[in-house]
This record gives structure tokens, C-alpha cells and sequence, in this order.
């Protein structure tokens, strides 16, 4: 059982508890006397630091800081190394097939924003957006923008109730003016894992370029952007156990030589004049400005936490952890789960007959266990299944069967809460 | 506890059997106040009465027990007053609420029971949803 399982680092599930130093601190409460014990359901929103990220982005700064691609002196040197050695690791972490398609943004955000203005620039009236109705607001506000300027139409694929994506509308949605198709590989709010290789095939029939968001998929399962063949695929650090403030987008070297610039500034260009400006070579050209390098140093560090655990080992124990989770939570007398009763990911939205999901998250926070509460920043899927707000536990491999079934414990007695206190 | 504080047992009964709460649908979705953060939403319908004062206000949405508790407390307690005195009455709940002031919940009568919400940031927004849209309409 759990408490057997090994890691393929050769570590017990209570042995990477404690590679987390979140997951020792105990947790003070409003008015509440004795410290908690933290039960975090919450990686989803963002995963936890293992302890050498954490180490790694305190050496940058405590040994290692000094502006990068610069400085001709030593310390320059070294952080440059350690900054480009982080892409190196991000490039065969995803098995991109070179260093250069690898771009640092600040989050997944700012990785779709970059497509949006840039991709998006030669966009006109007569092109079309393929999305669909469960992305996330990231991969839908800069498409909006975009169309606001440019006069380019959003198209939608359907949801079901059931939270999954209706795939048979594919073939009239995708057009001879379809300029891109922007997906999520995972739904952040129903763990429906998408089938993005019939997505990118199909739109590759027709020349069509593919944009995945891979925020949710890639902490969870191991990515290849050269088998999945997408054109561009954006992720962030801080939901793969490193820090915040580091995003990743993935581009085709092709598709990115062609694009412009992003933003203008240092580091970007290869000779300024007061009249105009040549840029710098990929992936620099996209790389405006001094970059976080002491994030990227701990990014580097958590995907060498990730392969050291390896994602055969992470998904195996996440899929047995998710379809306890699974049945545990569907067994709880009025309460609804949200998304595939089948193959799913690790994140369950649910709500509750007797009490609205921020009264549960409140419950559930006296208790240690935190959960997200909202609309999960996917409104317009949340308005299609007719619920302004869910509750959701979201997991990772540092969580335990007996986490799963407090979080049932005290799911049934917030409904007995809130019945009984009247 | 602070959490029996946060949910006295009066603010369950306004959640669980809210006052004044009706099917408002005849007011447009532009009307509805939104908070952004969560989804909550309300909208709200006010009659006056000949002489100028909020005869009876009824409100709509969906929202947690703190939101909906203080809609509810909050139609009961402005009916009969005047426009300047409720739009008063607005700055200061919110204040309150905001911890930005000296005063209590004192003269809000079963509104005190909210004061346990000042503890938890996060859920003032839930308290004073209700009142922001009040006002927008009342402004």
C-alpha cells in the first residue's frame, strides 16, 4: 500500500514529505491556538518547493549573482552558465530539438501573451482562433485582445457537461481560415486529459499551427514536443515544484525565426541606432531585459528533482492516488465531482448541496487542508455547466491515501456543520 | 473559535432561509455585481416608497454564507430609510468591515454578527459585496 511505495529515487512517500519543507512547518490559524499540520490540496494552484530549489535559488543568490551575457568577469561567467545550463535542461526535459526554441517568460501567462502579440501580429479580419470552451482565462483574454486589434474571430470546440471536449465538431470548426488552434492538455478545473495529438493532427492536415497550454500536464506526465509535433507548448515553473516568476514557452524554430520581437529592450537586439535596431538570435530575440536568473537556477534544480523521482514513478503513484481520490470522493452522500469519470488527472471540482464551495474551503482550512475555492479563472466553462463557483482538491506526489480520506472526513462533516448549526 | 465566530449561528439562519431573496430574473446580467475573485455574484431590486424612502429591497445571486447572510441582513435593515441615510449607512459598514475605521457593527443591529468576518481578508469582499452593489444602485 502506500506506505510500500517506493519511488524510482528509491524513496518512500514519507521520505519526499520531507524533501518539501513546507510539509514540516506547522500551520498557525486565525484565533486557533495549537499549530496544524498543513495538508495541501492545493498543487494545481501551485506546487510545493522541494528543499533543493530552494537551496538552488539561495546559492544563485548567495554565490552566483551577477548580470549574465554581459560581464566578462567571472561571477558573470558563472551565472550565464548557470542560466543557459537551466535551458539545456528544459530542452531535454521536453526533448525539444534545440536549446534555442526554449524561451524564458515570467509564467504560462506571459508565454501565450508572447504568441498573441507576436504570431498574432500578421492576424487579420479574415482569420480565425480555434480555442475551446475549458481554457484557462491565460489562453483566452490575450486572444481576445488580439482580436480586439486586429479583427480576427474566436471560435470555439464545445464542452459536454461531463467536462470533456466535443471532438466530432473538429472537422467543421477547423477551416481554410483557421490561422491557430490553442488548446490545454489538461483542464485545470475538471482533470480531463485532452486528446491533443487527434487536435494537432487534424489542424496539421491543413497547415494549421498548434498552441498547447501545458500548465496542468507537464508536473504531471512527461512531455514530448517532438512526438506530440505541437508548434508551440507553454508552461510554468511553479507548478512543477520550482519558483515563481519563470514560465516556458516552447516554439518551433521555424514558426519563431519568422516571428517579431515581443518587447524591446536590452539583450534583444545586435546593433541599436536612434533609428532602429537589428535583434539578437533566438532565443534571445524574445528575452527582453535583465531575466529572473536565480529562478531559472531553481527551475534547473526542480526538473533534477523530477527526473530523479522519474515521471514513470510520479505517474504510476499519482494515478493510483487519483482513483482512490476518486472513488473516495464520489462516495460522499450531496456531493457532485465535476469532469471524466474515467481516465482524468488528479484535480477534482466538486460542490456541495447544503453549502456554497467558500464555506467549504473555509471548513476545510480549520481543519489544515487546503483546497481551491472559485471560479477557477475558467469562467466561461463555469457559466456553461450553470456553477459560479466549485471547491477543488487538487494532488501531487506528495500526498497520501490518508490525506484523501481526512479530506472526506471532513467534507461530511462541513455538510453536518452547516446543517446542524442552525 | 474563531471559525464559530466567523459562522454564528445567525448568520446560518440568513444563509440557509435568506430574507427578501427572489427570483429576480426580469433584471438584465449587466446589472449583476460580480466578485471577480470568486464568482459570487447579486443583483438587486429596490421600491421606494412616495416620499422618497427604500420601501422594500429584495435581492438575487449566488453566493457563500457570509455574502448571503449580509444581503439578506442588509435588505432588512435599510427598509424605511432614506437614500442619504442608507448611502451613509454604506460607507460605514463597508469601513467597518475594511477594519479602516474606529467604529462596531453596533448600530447594524444582527449585522454585528459579521464582525467575526474582519479576522479573514479574504472574505470581507463576501461581506461587502451585497452593500457595494446597494450602493451603485442607490449613487
Amino acid at each position: 500500500m502506500v506506505a510500500e511505495w517506493i519511488f524510482a529515487n528509491g524513496k518512500s512517500v514519507g521520505e519526499i514529505r520531507e524533501d518539501f519543507p513546507i510539509l514540516q512547518t506547522k500551520l498557525t490559524l486565525v484565533d486557533h491556538d495549537d499549530p496544524i499540520d498543513l495538508v495541501y490540496l492545493d498543487t494545481a494552484a501551485t506546487a510545493q518547493k522541494p528543499l533543493k530549489v530552494i537551496q538552488a535559488e539561495a546559492r544563485y543568490y548567495r554565490e552566483q549573482n551577477a548580470n549574465i551575457h554581459r560581464a566578462l568577469h567571472t561571477l558573470g561567467e558563472t551565472a550565464t552558465a548557470l542560466y543557459e545550463g537551466s535551458r539545456d535542461k528544459v530542452q531535454a526535459f521536453i526533448n525539444a530539438e534545440h536549446r534555442h526554441e526554449i524561451i524564458f517568460t515570467r509564467n504560462t501567462t506571459e508565454s501565450i501573451n508572447l504568441v498573441a502579440s507576436s504570431f498574432g501580429r500578421s492576424f487579420g479580419p479574415e482569420d480565425e482562433i480555434l480555442l475551446t470552451e475549458m481554457e484557462h482565462h491565460s489562453n483566452l483574454v490575450p486572444w481576445q485582445l488580439l482580436s480586439e486589434q486586429t479583427g480576427c474571430k474566436l471560435k470555439f470546440i464545445p464542452i459536454s457537461p461531463g467536462g470533456e471536449l466535443e471532438l466530432e465538431k473538429l472537422d467543421e470548426l477547423l477551416t481554410n481560415k483557421t490561422a491557430l488552434v490553442g488548446v490545454v492538455h489538461i483542464s485545470n478545473i475538471f482533470g480531463t486529459v485532452n486528446d491533443i495529438e487527434q487536435i494537432i493532427s487534424k489542424a496539421h492536415s491543413m497547415d494549421i499551427p498548434v498552441l498547447i497550454d501545458g500548465a496542468q500536464s507537464s508536473p504531471h506526465m512527461a512531455i514530448d514536443v517532438q512526438q506530440l509535433d505541437c508548434d508551440f507548448f507553454a508552461f510554468s515553473s511553479h507548478k512543477l515544484y520550482g519558483p515563481m516568476g519563470i514560465g516556458i514557452l516552447y516554439g518551433k524554430e521555424k514558426l519563431l525565426e519568422k516571428m517579431p520581437p515581443y518587447m524591446g529592450g536590452g539583450d534583444m537586439i545586435r546593433s541599436v541606432k536612434l533609428t532602429g535596431s537589428t535583434w539578437n538570435d533566438l532565443p534571445w530575440k524574445f528575452e527582453a531585459g535583465t531575466p529572473n536568473v536565480g529562478g531559472v537556477a531553481g527551475f534547473g534544480a526542480a526538473i533534477d528533482y523530477i527526473k530523479e523521482l522519474s515521471f514513470d514513478s510520479i505517474c504510476e503513484y499519482e494515478n493510483m492516488l487519483t482513483e482512490y481520490a476518486r472513488k473516495s470522493l464520489s462516495g460522499i452522500k450531496n456531493i457532485k465531482i465535476y469532469g471524466p469519470s474515467g481516465h482524468r488527472a488528479g484535480v477534482f471540482s466538486f460542490t456541495h448541496n447544503d453549502l456554497h464551495p467558500h464555506d467549504m474551503a473555509q471548513f476545510l482550512d480549520r481543519y489544515g487542508i487546503a483546497v481551491r475555492a472559485g471560479h477557477h479563472c475558467a469562467q466561461p466553462a463555469m457559466r456553461k455547466l450553470k456553477v459560479s463557483s466549485m471547491a477543488r482538491a487538487s494532488l501531487a506526489f506528495y500526498n497520501t491515501r490518508s490525506e484523501i480520506d481526512f479530506l472526506v472526513e471532513k467534507i461530511i462533516a462541513a455538510g453536518e456543520y452547516f446543517n446542524n448549526g442552525i | 473559535m474563531a471559525f464559530d465566530d466567523l459562522y454564528q449561528e445567525i448568520i446560518l439562519d440568513h444563509a440557509k432561509h435568506p430574507r427578501n431573496k427572489e427570483n429576480l430574473d426580469f433584471i438584465s446580467d449587466d446589472e449583476v455585481h460580480e466578485n471577480p475573485t470568486c464568482g459570487d455574484s447579486v443583483k438587486l431590486a429596490v421600491d421606494f416608497s412616495q416620499d422618497g424612502k427604500l420601501e422594500r429591497v429584495r435581492f438575487d445571486g449566488d453566493g457563500c454564507a457570509i455574502s448571503t447572510s449580509s444581503a439578506s441582513m442588509m435588505t432588512e435593515i435599510v427598509e424605511g430609510k432614506s437614500k442619504e441615510e442608507v448611502l451613509k449607512m454604506i460607507k460605514s459598514f463597508i469601513l467597518i468591515m475594511r477594519n479602516e475605521s474606529e467604529s462596531s457593527l453596533d448600530d447594524f443591529g444582527d449585522l454585528i454578527a459579521l464582525e467575526g468576518v474582519i479576522k479573514y481578508p479574504l472574505r470581507v469582499k463576501c461581506a461587502t459585496l451585497p452593500w457595494h452593489a446597494l450602493e451603485d444602485l442607490l449613487a
